[in-house]
């Protein structure tokens, strides 16, 4: 395992503000890493620090081995970064705004168009080359700083909330791209305040607040950090909820049962049931019960921590 | 030295500049009335006052305020003529040098400025360009039209005066030793002061006009100098032109190595977080 990107204390000020604060983490090659956390936790800083653009106050950083303070350009070479507002000039037109970041990322010369070509079509602006980006939508502006992102196919991509403004099509589309520099050993940096993006999508995370590193980890081993216990989901006919309820506290290992809501809010008429204690290796065990006392049984599965529920628990610690 | 990426800087920098409005403007209308519009004018008062007649003793101040050292050139014109010739070639040339130096102070204001304004510098920062390439591009991009716009107005103007005074004396004067040493030597000097100036000054600000605005202030010791040379107190003879190239390639030389000490681009991205 190749690591790509290391941080040792990284810490930077701006006057009495931390924008960082002692930031030490190691990201693989190929890896496609989360930077979750609030406005303001230090995610775009982290970014400029790593790129050579903004100097640490103090710790240290290495990309590809290099130091991005004294060896910025040659590191900037080599990344691609989406920041948080497009960063485009009105007054060119996509295909202009292509060729001259191109011309300033060293593509070979010979290669220019047709790769301006291709990254119009594959992020659908292909109509739109020779109009100027000033009459674009919010989308398409962020298609073409993606665009300019990888003009040069970078080893390492650092996203700044790129599915933002978009629309599920093409969100879905920017998740394909990433899923897809994966696939061909490209590291990516995503910073978002998306997590159901970040659960989809990352092999690790960390999880920012106020330039501090809460946690970092697989979203199952931060899962395994919130410590809840066992729990099962059990969906059951509203008519006998109340029995199921009753027989479930008979189970082995069941501690508590209590009616609940499914992830996204939704309230099934009290059918869903959250059963505290019981594993997923228990499953079997109480759907034979259940069947025993002819329950109409619509679902039973384990209730992970999803992302948000790490998240939100780290945050509130 | 990255050229491409400096190229394509400076290529961008200045087609933009020229595309835009707020900048093409005073680039086009301030050289048109300096170069084309002030000696026309001129011309076509004298060519009035021939007609009506000017009085002896109207000749005799303009003839008085032409230094000795002029005199020869104008030899063989009448008053009104060598007036006319006096005021044209020697008397408005430190006028010519307000064109290299708004020029370049214009475009770079925009090049500069312009870029925190659009909040397009954070993508140019993420590219691998070192701070002293993209300063060398970005003072490039503000130089090459300020001097290009120069030569420009150079020409003009001497085909104007060229004109005037064929029509007037039956000669022409221009271009000569002094023009020519004031739009390649001089011009070329005045729009890097007007340049460097710009870039210290945008580092500082946020806004296209803030910077356009403070590093218009270049200007006044060219102003200075007019006024000095029409009062009398100061003549540009060939020597002073020679020194004050000299002086201005120095000035230019400080600026540059100021800017480059200062122009980190870790340092605006802090003002910018």
């Amino acid at each position: 395992m190749t690591i790509v990107i290391s941080t040792q204390g990284l810490t930077r000020h701006f006057g009495k503000t931390v924008a960082v604060a002692g930031l030490t983490l190691e990201i693989a090659e190929g890896e496609v890493f989360g930077f979750l956390g609030h406005n303001g936790a230090g995610k775009t800083t982290t970014v400029r620090l790593l790129n050579g653009v903004l100097s640490p106050t103090s710790g240290g950083a290495t990309v590809f081995g290099l130091d991005p303070t004294a060896d910025g350009a040659k590191i900037r070479a080599r990344t691609g970064v989406l920041t948080e507002t497009p960063a485009l000039d009105d007054r060119l037109t996509a295909r202009a705004t292509l060729i001259y970041f191109a011309d300033m990322f060293g593509v070979p010369k010979t290669e220019v168009h047709s790769r301006v070509d291709e990254l119009l079509t594959l992020f659908d602006l292909e109509q739109r080359g020779n109009d100027k980006v000033g009459g674009f939508s919010k989308g398409m502006r962020q298609r073409l700083a993606l665009a300019r992102t990888v003009l040069h196919d970078p080893q390492v991509v650092f996203l700044d909330e790129p599915t933002s403004g978009l629309d599920p099509a093409a969100a879905r589309e920017v998740h394909q791209m990433i899923q897809r520099m994966r696939q061909r050993g490209r590291t990516v940096f995503l910073a978002t305040h998306n997590l159901a993006e970040a659960e989809r999508l990352c092999d690790r995370v960390v999880v920012l607040a106020h330039g501090r590193a809460l946690a970092v980890g697989t979203i199952s081993e931060l899962a395994a950090r919130l410590n809840r216990g066992h729990r099962l989901l059990v969906e059951v006919d509203g008519e006998r909820a109340q029995q199921v309820i009753a027989l479930l506290q008979t189970a082995p290992h069941v501690t508590l049962v209590e009616r609940t809501r499914d992830g996204n809010g939704t309230d099934h008429n009290g059918t869903l049931l959250r059963v505290h204690g019981a594993a997923r290796e228990h499953v079997p065990q109480l759907i034979a019960m259940l069947a025993a006392a002819s329950v109409p049984l619509y679902r039973v599965e384990p209730d992970e921590p999803s992302l948000e529920d790490v998240y939100f628990a780290l945050e509130h610690a | 030295m990255n050229w491409r990426a400096i190229f394509a800087i400076v290529h961008k920098d200045v087609t933009l500049a020229l595309r835009t409005k707020a900048v093409a403007m005073p680039l086009l209308i301030v050289p048109l009335i300096l170069m084309v519009g002030l000696p026309l004018l001129l011309g076509t008062i004298v060519i009035l006052a021939e007609n009506v007649g000017m009085t002896s003793s109207d000749m005799e101040e303009i003839q008085r305020i032409i230094p000795a050292s002029i005199q020869p050139t104008l030899a063989g014109l009448n008053a009104t003529q060598a007036g006319l010739v006096f005021a044209l070639v020697y008397m408005f040339a430190p006028m010519f040098l307000i064109i290299p130096l708004m020029v370049s102070s214009v475009v770079a204001a925009d090049s500069f400025a312009g870029e925190k304004e659009r909040k397009t510098l954070e993508a140019l920062v993420y590219t691998p360009t070192t701070d002293h390439e993209l300063l060398l591009a970005k003072m490039l991009g503000g130089w090459i039209p300020g001097v290009l716009v120069g030569v420009g107005g150079f020409v003009l103007y001497t085909i104007v005066v060229d004109l005037v005074t064929w029509r007037v004396t039956g000669q022409i004067f221009l271009p000569n030793g002094f023009w020519l040493l004031l739009a390649f030597w001089v011009g070329p000097a005045a729009a890097g002061i007007g340049l460097g100036v710009t870039v210290l000054v945008s580092a500082r600000v946020n806004t296209f006009q803030e910077a356009y605005q403070l590093g218009s202030l270049v200007v006044l010791p060219v102003v200075f100098l007019m006024i000095g040379q029409l009062s009398g107190l100061v003549y540009l003879s060939l020597g002073l032109v020679l020194a004050l190239g000299l002086l201005l390639w120095i000035l230019d030389v400080l600026l540059f190595l100021a800017g480059a000490a200062t122009f980190r681009r870790s340092e605006l991205m802090a003002r910018l977080s």
